[in-house]
């Protein structure tokens, strides 16, 4: 890869060299720049929790988290994210499973599990939107100080995500029992 | 996905050099439309320059009111920034009604008015598609054109412009500004993009070589009492049928100012003029909204599936006006 602001042409490339925070471990990978951050987790570092679904940032299934930050793997070249701090349903877990992966068992969140890395990593990222004061569709005043995680909320909020099951109560439960009191304040 | 070459650009100036030198080239921000229309092969640049690490993150808020937007301040930041939430509610609100959290999250201010002007037509590589291919022909308009254009269409193409940041901007008189080879110019919003005409391959009216740098959107005192409404098939994660950006400012029961766009009906975010000019001094009632809303879909032409958008869009936007003119009265 051409180092900033120094190359003047540049030339197609079979590989170039990728070096890809994850979970806390530093991946160094050689890629064709049209690997996907999805394909670069599964197939090139193995980790395979991280899900493709539709491939075109319709469905979630592929959501993890940058800078904290969720977003649709699928959608992203991976050689675009070097140096960024990736988070994905692997690095979730503490000592013990992470509460909002708990009560998604507790609230059967899930039948065949193929969205449940996707919709708990959005679940994640979701949260930290709503408390950096991010308004949603639904949110009457997108002036407030504080908006709490109503049901209605929650949905329009998790739209991002498909479950083709149909687990969406259990999933609103899981996601709600988790942090409405941290919210609702 | 046919194979590019990847550079990333460490300021604007070496991000100009790098696609003057490469060609063809494209720059990449989010990603979320470029990647995603390489990957079916409709877009094939053999040259990708990642712009998404120049400084052009930041939200200015000006001493006179008015506000500089980066290009790459990304659509959730723009959405979520307080200031924006106070003074430009309308611009607030078309952001999160557009795409999913994701999405975003990975959108750029920039890349937002960027994005391609589509239907499900040009996706289908199956289908004749003027902006695809010129001189090849438009399957939608004899085709399923639920989505499609009502104003500012022509024979070669009915897409829509998608974005719903891009209608509350075009109705808050912004300013796009652009560096290319030759320098610094800034391009109205109203501007910025184009009618299809004979032309539809061509989006907007950005040079070749020209990179997005900042969006400058006016102080607008009456824009803290502002609407984006969306009108869709499904409640979340769609594109408008039709949408409406306004702000109004009344007083003593006369229409001192207002802003009106649409979203979802024309090739590019469509600003109301017409419905403006005629409630500017005028009385604000709901009569007048109703003229007025009339009077901007006079040139609006209904195709097999989507006529019913012309008078959706009427009574959207006199029913967002209405909603304005109630919440001003109760303030």
């Amino acid at each position: 890869m051409s180092a900033p602001g120094v190359a003047e042409r540049t030339e197609i490339l079979d590989a170039v060299a990728v070096g890809l925070r994850i979970n806390g471990v530093e991946h160094e990978l050689r890629l064709d720049p049209r690997v996907s951050l999805l394909d670069a987790l599964r197939e090139h570092v193995g980790l395979t929790g991280t899900k493709k679904g539709c491939d075109q940032g319709a469905c979630g299934a592929c959501t993890v988290l940058v800078d904290g930050e969720r977003i649709n793997a699928c959608l992203a070249l991976a050689v675009q994210y070097e140096g960024r701090e990736i988070a994905t349903i692997e690095g979730i877990a503490g000592d013990s499973i992470h509460p909002l992966q708990a009560a998604f068992i507790e609230h059967d969140a899930f039948q065949c599990g193929y969205c449940t890395p996707g919709q708990i990593c959005s679940a994640l990222g979701m949260v930290a939107e709503l408390r950096g004061g991010m308004p949603s569709a639904v949110t009457g005043d997108v002036a407030a100080e504080v908006i709490a995680l109503t049901e209605a909320e929650l949905k329009e909020r998790m739209s991002g995500n498909l479950c083709r099951c149909g687990a969406y109560v259990g999933i609103v439960e899981a996601i709600q029992e988790t942090f409405a009191g941290q919210l609702t304040r | 996905m046919k194979a590019f070459a990847y550079s990333r650009a460490g300021d604007v100036e070496a991000a100009i050099r790098l696609i003057s030198r490469n060609r063809p080239a494209k720059f990449l921000g989010g990603g979320t439309n470029l990647v995603d229309l390489m990957r079916e092969e409709i877009e094939q640049p053999a040259h990708l320059v990642d712009v998404t690490r120049l400084p052009l993150a930041q939200i200015e808020e000006r001493p006179d009111g008015s506000v500089r937007i980066g290009a790459l301040v990304r659509n959730s930041h723009l959405a979520a920034s307080r200031f924006i939430r106070v003074h430009y509610p309308l611009l607030s609100q078309a952001i999160v009604m557009g795409a999913s959290g994701q999405i975003r999250n990975m959108a750029t201010t920039g890349g937002n008015l960027m994005q391609r002007t589509r239907c499900q037509y040009f996706y289908d590589r199956q289908a004749r598609c003027n902006k695809r291919q010129p001189g090849a022909g438009c399957d939608a308009l004899e085709g399923f054109n639920r989505m499609h254009a009502i104003l500012g269409a022509s024979s070669a193409c009915i897409a829509t412009h998608a974005s719903d940041m891009a209608v509350a901007l075009v109705a808050l008189d912004a300013t796009i500004l652009v560096r290319g080879p030759g320098g610094e110019r800034a391009i109205p919003m109203t501007e910025f993009h184009r009618l299809p005409g004979d032309t539809p391959h061509v989006d907007t009216n950005l040079g070749p070589d020209e990179l997005i740098t900042a969006v400058d959107v006016p102080a607008l005192p009456f824009a803290g009492h502002s609407r984006y409404r969306k009108v869709r098939d499904r409640a979340s994660y769609a594109f408008a049928l039709v949408s409406v950006a306004a702000a109004l400012d009344v007083d003593a029961g006369r229409v001192r100012g207002v802003r009106l766009a649409l979203g979802g009906v024309a090739p590019r975010p469509w600003r109301a003029v017409a419905a403006e000019r005629a409630l500017v001094g005028g009385p604000a009632t709901v009569e007048a909204f109703r003229g007025a809303a009339a009077q901007e879909l006079q040139a609006a032409r209904g195709l097999a599936h989507n006529a019913f958008k012309i008078e959706l869009a009427q009574r959207t936007m006199v029913s967002v006006l209405r909603s304005l003119l109630h919440e001003g009265a109760a303030r």
